[in-house]
């Protein structure tokens, strides 16, 4: 085999990479280096350097150390058993890229993840040599996130987090018996393990020793996961179940729900759809609502049919259909808990309302200069020189969000 | 009536310096026209500023915004902030009322010049122009931005790359940035720069993270409009990577499933060769227990928390489930529970470090409450399931004396979790002889609200540990009695 060309390299290991969905560059510590002594800054909140025809947004260097993979995880394009062309990058290759291509203002930084390859503390041995040459020999202080390869010995997730700004493990699919069947080498148990460990070295991290002194810092931006939506037959209730244990129980920064996308050398065990972009969407809407609205999960799944959310509407906007005896809600009075539940009032809008109202008494007006989505909002609330009738209880209310019904095809 | 004609560059400062001095002349808005130095001269302007008056003071929050929006392309942008300020001397409270109309015309002034320097952060695309194994490299870029953002941004950029020089040209305001010092040019022409091997890679990355089984045009253009595309190297591809996009998922669906490439057996066999340490041998109790999927708790937790303590021991000390902190380190009795224990025992002289303790199940049940677990009692069911590895660690360490603490650990032990507070300081016995002293849990001391009920709590608590000690210290003596001189 000819040697691959450093081009053709990154267009395997980019084209690899591309199913993980997570490409944030926000959360973690200031930094800069106006001190001329070293490249690059971290301004606290992300960055999308370009955006791609699939609507994400290009903000890391996203690659696969190698796509070189011994386990056989069906929904992958890189398993053993797939026919792609494989590659592999040099240590010295991958820093490079990074700094290039940073120089440029093309990225934020590097998410680099990897095959498993020879065996999991080989791989995640190589990783972190990526991350200490970044960091110690270029003096790169831009954004490093690192995957962890789930059973790599503790000592060397602690190098990584010291070196990354954050840290992440993919749990893959929301249960356990859907991972058992679909990546039959991976194991359920030891992925909560490694979070669990990450989330106790970062909790170690924050803690000042009896010295005074502050441990060095631990991944900074905290660590994330992702599930695979679609591939597997739970439904949202046991997905949105999922991640509710997992923000609670390791401290999680986000969950990724990543739509199950068609794959170039699929499996057979997997049948190929198309992606339910609109169910992912949902999900992301639904968890919205679990982490900063104060909505409970059964509140989010028992108003939907089956335990799924709503495809038509959004999940709040379906809560408040079904429990119209709480509005119209008066937003002169109403508190902040209750104003957070009226559809088309995102958090923003909220303080707002609260700051404002301190003054004087809103008009609807006032709302709409607010940022408020009044189409959305009208029908849950009253305010000067509003008030909604009969619309708030009208038999067609969903039908005034929901996407006209199709028309079955004749054939 | 007076004008004024703020300059190109540092028009925050000379914007800032004129209105304080108008406000402090009580000069009203319809006396100023407000001009840039591209506005036409007005033939009946006064040119002069006027005197400097007293010290004025304005909300901060009023000049954080007006140092955002005098860059905003609007030629209107001074008269506005300059009004606003002149309602805002008597009221100041405006500044929160976020229902005010020319606030929220400002607001969203401000917002669109942050939404451009944003975008001018993000869409600024370097082209290297010196030598790259220069001591320091050299880099231009051409730039449109909507608004006057190249002044405020170019901190950014001076923040991120001060090892190397760098300038951004614009058809408004450059920044020049050699030798670790910024400075502003005007007008500049878009110059030719030369081809980078850089932007090749760029654009091969750009095109293979692209999923074409996902495409979502409109979600790129809003957040990536097209006016910015004629700058952006990658740009030039998008309209043939949609066009494509259809044909390549279709492609991907129809084609049928490959057989598998002949190196994958010898993968597998090298995997076996590495299999999950976990994942030991079934007669190796810890290991057998941490891989237990007797009943679903194994789903949620972490990890099944295994008995700690000598292989042979005089003691058990069996507790309810692990808590948060067990089940984050997978060791039992390291969380508040586990500490009032050790404290208590230490006080009696009852060594913890030769006693067994481990627990009557050994997953954390709990329900989650946003970053928090809160513990639920586990069920009879998964109490029977987990009574198996119970069952497992006595036969193995083969203590002389159980410690049974809370109802979980006796309706485990001797299948009656019922009236505990009566039953506690009290020895049963098991079918097979062994004997039980039943207690109460130590996470109960914890949780009890009424201090004169924990402080009877704990008294009780230590009298039984007491107890438990005395008993252990008694079968010690036997044994030595019972050992041939």
């Amino acid at each position: 085999m000819a040697k691959q060309t450093l081009d053709q390299k990154l267009a395997i290991l980019s084209d690899a990479a591309k199913y993980d969905a997570s490409c944030a560059s926000s959360g973690s510590t200031k930094r800069h280096s106006r001190d001329g002594k070293g490249l690059g800054s971290n301004e606290g909140s992300g960055i999308c350097h370009a955006y791609a025809p699939d609507g994400r947004c290009i903000s890391l260097l996203k690659i696969l150390m190698t796509n070189f993979c011994i386990y056989d995880c069906s929904y992958c394009i890189n398993r053993v058993s797939s026919n792609v062309p494989r590659a592999r990058f040099s240590v010295d290759e991958v820093v490079r890229l990074t700094i290039e291509f940073y120089r440029r203002n093309y990225i934020e930084g590097l998410f680099l993840s990897s095959g498993v390859i020879r065996s999991p503390d080989a791989t995640m041995s190589d990783m972190v040599q990526i991350a200490r040459k970044l960091r110690h020999e270029e003096n790169f202080r831009g954004y490093i996130h690192l995957k962890t390869i789930p059973d790599a010995s503790p000592e060397l997730i602690e190098e990584a987090g010291r070196l990354a700004d954050r840290l992440s493990i993919n749990v893959e699919l929301p249960t356990d018996a859907a991972v058992k069947q679909y990546a039959p080498e991976k194991k359920p148990e030891q992925i909560r393990r490694a979070m669990a460990n990450v989330c106790i070295a970062k909790d170690a991290s924050g803690e000042k020793t009896h010295t005074g002194k502050r441990p060095p810092r631990f991944a900074p931006a905290g660590q994330s996961t992702q599930m695979i939506i679609g591939a597997d037959g739970s439904n949202d209730a046991t997905v949105l179940g999922q991640s509710t244990r997992l923000y609670s129980s390791y401290k999680l920064k986000r969950v990724y729900y990543s739509a199950f996308s068609p794959i170039p050398d699929s499996s057979a065990k997997l049948p190929l759809i198309r992606p339910p972009l609109q169910r992912e969407h949902r999900l992301y809407q639904a968890d919205w609502l679990l982490r900063f609205y104060d909505f409970q999960l059964d509140e989010i799944t028992s108003v939907t049919r089956d335990g799924n959310l709503d495809l038509e509407i959004d999940p709040k906007l379906a809560w408040a259909l079904a429990h119209r005896a709480v509005f119209p809600l008066d937003v002169n009075r109403a508190s902040r808990e209750m104003l957070l539940r009226v559809p088309g009032f995102g958090v923003k809008t909220v303080n707002r309302i609260l700051t404002t109202r301190r003054h004087r008494a809103l008009r609807y007006e006032d709302l709409m200069r607010m940022g408020a989505l009044m189409k959305k909002a009208r029908a849950f609330i009253t305010a000067g020189g509003w008030t909604p009738g009969g619309l708030t209880d009208s038999a067609d209310l969903r039908a005034r969000f929901a996407p006209p019904p199709e028309q079955l095809t004749l054939f | 009536m007076h004008r004024v004609s703020l300059p190109p560059v540092g028009t925050a400062k000379a914007w800032r310096e004129a209105a304080r001095g108008f406000l402090a002349a009580r000069v009203p808005p319809e006396q100023i026209i407000w001009g840039d130095h591209a506005a036409a001269p007005d033939l009946f302007g006064d040119a002069s500023l006027p005197p400097a008056g007293g010290p004025v003071s304005v909300p901060r929050s009023f000049v954080t915004m007006a140092e955002t929006v005098v860059w905003h392309s609007d030629p209107e942008r001074f008269s506005r902030l300059y009004a606003f300020l002149w309602r805002l001397k008597d009221a100041p409270h405006l500044m929160t009322d976020r229902g005010d109309g020319d606030l929220a015309h400002l607001r969203q002034m401000e917002k669109n010049v942050r939404r451009c320097q944003h975008k001018m952060k993000a869409f600024v695309r370097f082209r290297e122009i010196g030598a790259p194994d220069a001591p320091r490299r050299s880099f231009a870029a051409w730039f449109e931005p909507s608004h006057h953002t190249v002044e405020p941004t170019s901190d950014f950029f001076v923040r991120r790359f001060s090892d190397m020089d760098w300038r951004i040209l614009t058809p408004d305001v450059s920044a020049i940035f050699e030798q670790g010092k910024l400075s502003f040019q005007e007008g500049h022409t878009k110059p030719d720069l030369p081809e980078d091997a850089g932007e090749a890679l760029w654009i091969t990355y750009f095109q293979n993270i692209f999923n074409p089984a996902r495409l979502m045009v409109k979600a790129m253009q809003s957040e990536m409009p097209k006016k910015y595309w004629k700058n952006m190297p990658e740009a030039a591809f998008i309209p043939q990577m949609i066009a494509d996009a259809p044909a390549r998922a279709r492609a991907m669906a129809e084609a049928a499933p490959t057989l598998p490439p002949a190196r994958m057996a010898q993968v597998q066999a090298q995997l076996a060769s590495h299999a999950s340490a976990w994942d030991g041998p079934a007669e190796d109790l810890p290991k057998a227990i941490r891989a237990c999927t007797r009943c679903p708790l194994h789903c949620h937790a972490t990890q099944a928390v295994p008995g700690e303590g000598p292989a042979k021991a005089d003691l058990m000390v069996v507790g309810e489930q692990p808590g948060d902190m067990e089940d984050l380190t997978g060791r039992p009795f390291v969380g508040p529970a586990g500490q009032m224990f050790d404290s208590i025992a230490a006080e009696v002289g009852l060594n913890r470090k030769a006693a067994y303790v481990t627990n009557a199940v050994k997953h954390f049940k709990f329900t989650p409450r946003g970053k928090r677990r809160i513990h639920q009692r586990p069920e009879t069911s998964e109490i029977k399931h987990c009574r198996w590895w119970l069952d497992a660690e006595i036969a193995q360490v083969r203590p002389r004396l159980i410690l049974a603490m809370g109802a979980t650990a006796a309706q485990s032990l001797t299948g009656d979790g019922t009236r505990i507070l009566a039953r506690r300081g009290t020895v049963e016995t098991l079918p097979d002889g062994l004997p039980v002293l039943i207690t109460l849990h130590p996470s109960y001391l914890l949780r009890v609200p009424d201090p004169a009920v924990r402080d009877r709590a704990t008294a009780q608590f230590r009298q039984d540990l007491l107890t438990a000690a005395g008993m252990i210290a008694q079968h010690a003596s036997c044994s030595r009695e019972d050992m041939p001189h």
